[in-house]
């Protein structure tokens, strides 16, 4: 899946397309709309799905929510997981995949249970956002629950340097806050409350 | 000055529940906007003449009017994917005051005759997003969304669609087509999206700020709003403020104020000892200005900032004090543009990846300021020759960081070609638009 730069160097910054140099195998036919009867899907996840897909009028516009529903489920957007949605949504696995490989929050590979993003965007980066990342990455060294991720502006400048722990953004981090976070996260606590974002008061009283 | 309207009362815990949102006198405009005809509500909005908070600062109302009459399926869609670097303003807003944006979306709705809404709020964003949907449970108990809406009869439903992760569902075609469950890519105009968007209907788009500010519109009458701000920059702006300043976060501002007042007065300023270098004044995307008394004097307005060569867009500050090399910045903004290119127009898609390279080729010192010409010349050709405005949003920063620190940027060649021990970059002369790079290497 890797893509070897010095091979074909034109794609030295990574294809939006995993997977884009792997021959495609033309004696299997194209996979169809999966079968209901041979492709069992949760309960609760088909529930979720067709919850979905009666919020909009036209049922396709439940693509990301349904892959949302099946990554949670899965840990990953993994060719059952894609079969499952596809099947509750009636569409191709491939128009599913197509979607999950645009979007950067959806994993077509396996990946840690804990999704620590660290912003290394321009306003981050400004205040040591580069550093936290590496401090970050080896903080959670190789443990396969942490998928430690450099992100693009996650919105959230005011608190620079910043990360987002499973959904909550916390900071201004130092590089000490790493080793903390993963203790916590290992241990099941809450990521470092006393940094979280959501508590945090309008610039003009946090400053006074 | 400052004056408040989205931010009163903003911290107060009750807010953001049915009952504290009410004890303000809140989904009271919506009943006064049940009692006008869509055409006074309309009125209204283009009396106040707000234009757009989300980075074109287009006139709402204009866009408003865009909209056919008739009975056709018509949607309002609220763009809440605020992923522009350094723009945190919608977030604060959604998660602090989430019935504001739910009564402006309501009246939005109601004025152009669509039924159904919808939020495309960022994935990142979960807590508000959750903070959202709470909120839209509670109007739909108490019969402001729905079928026939407070006794009227009208009915407008409101979802809230979380995205996944991808900077260019912020563009509106974009957005729509990632609402329609496609990977996100941006479509040609016209047909415009006031004619022909979100499946095929007469869709608005419109940013979270400028939604929430339609029930204050109604509340102080579209003549009044217009009295605050500038001739042409009416209303107030929440403005994000963040990089090398001691204080940053989000203010509300009213238009016009001095771009200084803003960055010293209000964010504190660059840390001790140091000074301004440039900043962005309006989001990544914009072109930025040196920190020189010319351009922090410039009062912060849309037009202004245009005139000075830049935008507001988004409003939000970058600033970066002169610890900083702008060779830095500069890659650091081509390298987001170029994650985030969809990849369907060329010249965008190449032209990030190119600027790039070069941009690497800056810092380790193998470029020479050719290169600069070159980089200068993609960036042109990149403007207005793509289906939407994403490369442009590199062009125009990369641009004008090359046009005012040209000398920084050459200097920056000279001493990393000086480390590698490279020698002197040849000089350029007799530049020919057409010629192919110079021969660059000298033995030292």
């Amino acid at each position: 899946m890797a893509i070897d730069p010095s091979r074909v160097p034109r794609f030295a910054h990574g294809s939006r397309v995993p997977g884009w140099d792997e021959a495609a195998d033309l004696t299997k036919d194209p996979a169809v709309v999966p079968d209901p009867a041979t492709t069992p899907v949760p309960e609760h996840v088909r529930t979720q799905i067709e919850a979905e897909m009666a919020s909009y009028p036209d049922i396709r516009s439940a693509a990301i929510p349904a892959l949302h529903i099946v990554q949670r489920e899965h840990g990953w957007c993994s060719p059952t997981a894609i079969e499952q949605a596809a099947c509750v949504m009636r569409l191709t696995p491939a128009y599913l995949t197509a979607v999950a490989t645009f979007y950067d929050m959806f994993s077509t590979v396996p990946k840690g249970r804990h999704d620590i993003y660290v912003c290394t965007n321009i306003s981050c980066s400004l205040r040591g956002a580069d550093g936290l990342y590496e401090a970050m990455l080896s903080a959670a060294g190789d443990d396969p629950d942490f998928n430690v991720r450099a992100f693009e502006c996650l919105g959230a400048c005011d608190i620079a340097p910043m990360a987002s722990v499973n959904g909550e953004y916390v900071g201004p981090l130092d590089e000490a806050d790493c080793a903390l976070l993963v203790d916590e996260l290992k241990t099941g606590k809450e990521p470092l409350p006393a940094k979280q974002l959501k508590k945090r008061p309008i610039a003009k009283d946090y400053w006074k | 000055m400052t004056s408040t309207l989205l931010f009163e009362d903003i911290d107060h815990p009750g807010l953001a529940t049915r009952e504290g949102y009410e004890r303000r006198g809140g989904y009271e405009m919506l009943r006064k906007a049940l009692d006008m005809t869509p055409e006074e509500v309309l009125e209204q909005i283009l009396a106040s003449e707000v234009r757009g908070r989300g980075g074109a600062g287009f006139a709402m109302g204009k866009k408003m009017s865009f909209i056919p009459k008739g009975t056709m399926d018509k949607y309002l869609v609220c763009n809440a994917d605020e992923s522009e670097p350094g723009t945190f303003k919608d977030r604060e807003l959604m998660q602090k005051n989430p019935h504001l944006l739910i009564e402006g979306i309501i009246i939005g709705a109601y004025a152009i005759g669509a039924s159904r809404s919808f939020i495309y709020i960022r994935g990142e964003y979960s807590h508000q997003a959750d903070v959202l949907d709470a909120a839209l449970a509670e109007a739909r108990d108490a019969g402001y969304l729905g079928e026939r809406i407070l006794g009227s009869d009208h009915t407008i439903d409101l979802v809230v669609h979380r995205g996944a992760g991808a900077y260019i569902c912020g563009e509106e075609t974009a957005l729509l087509d990632s609402l329609e469950g496609k990977r996100g890519n941006p479509r040609l105009k016209p047909p415009f999206p006031a004619v022909q968007g979100l499946y095929r209907g007469p869709t608005l788009i419109n940013n979270v700020e400028t939604l929430m500010n339609v029930p204050l519109i109604l509340r102080m009458g579209g003549a009044e709003f217009a009295r605050i701000g500038t001739e042409t920059s009416t209303g107030t702006k929440v403005v994000s403020v963040s990089g090398n300043v001691q204080r940053p976060g989000n203010y509300e501002i009213e238009l016009g104020i001095p771009s200084r007042e803003l960055i010293y007065g209000l964010a504190g300023g660059p840390p001790e000892g140091r000074s301004i270098k440039a900043w962005f004044p309006g989001g990544s995307s914009a072109p930025v200005l040196p920190g020189t008394d010319e351009y922090l004097d410039l009062p912060y307005d849309f037009d202004s900032l245009a005139k000075a060569g830049s935008m507001l867009g988004s409003g939000a500050i970058i600033v970066i004090d002169d610890s900083i090399p702008i060779v830095d910045v500069a890659l650091k903004t081509a390298k987001f543009y170029r994650h985030e290119s969809c990849g369907k127009c060329t010249p965008c898609r190449e032209g990030t990846n190119w600027t790039v390279k070069m941009l690497e080729r800056v810092q380790t010192g193998e470029a020479t300021p050719m290169d600069l010409d070159i980089m200068a010349s993609v960036q042109e050709q990149i403007m207005g020759n793509c289906l939407c405005v994403l490369g442009d949003a590199m062009a125009m920063p990369i641009g004008s960081m090359i046009k005012h620190f040209r000398a920084e940027f050459e200097a920056h060649i000279e001493a990393a070609r000086e480390r590698h021990g490279l020698g002197t970059a040849i000089p350029q002369v007799n530049r020919d638009d057409h010629a192919g790079p110079y021969p660059m290497l000298e033995p030292a």
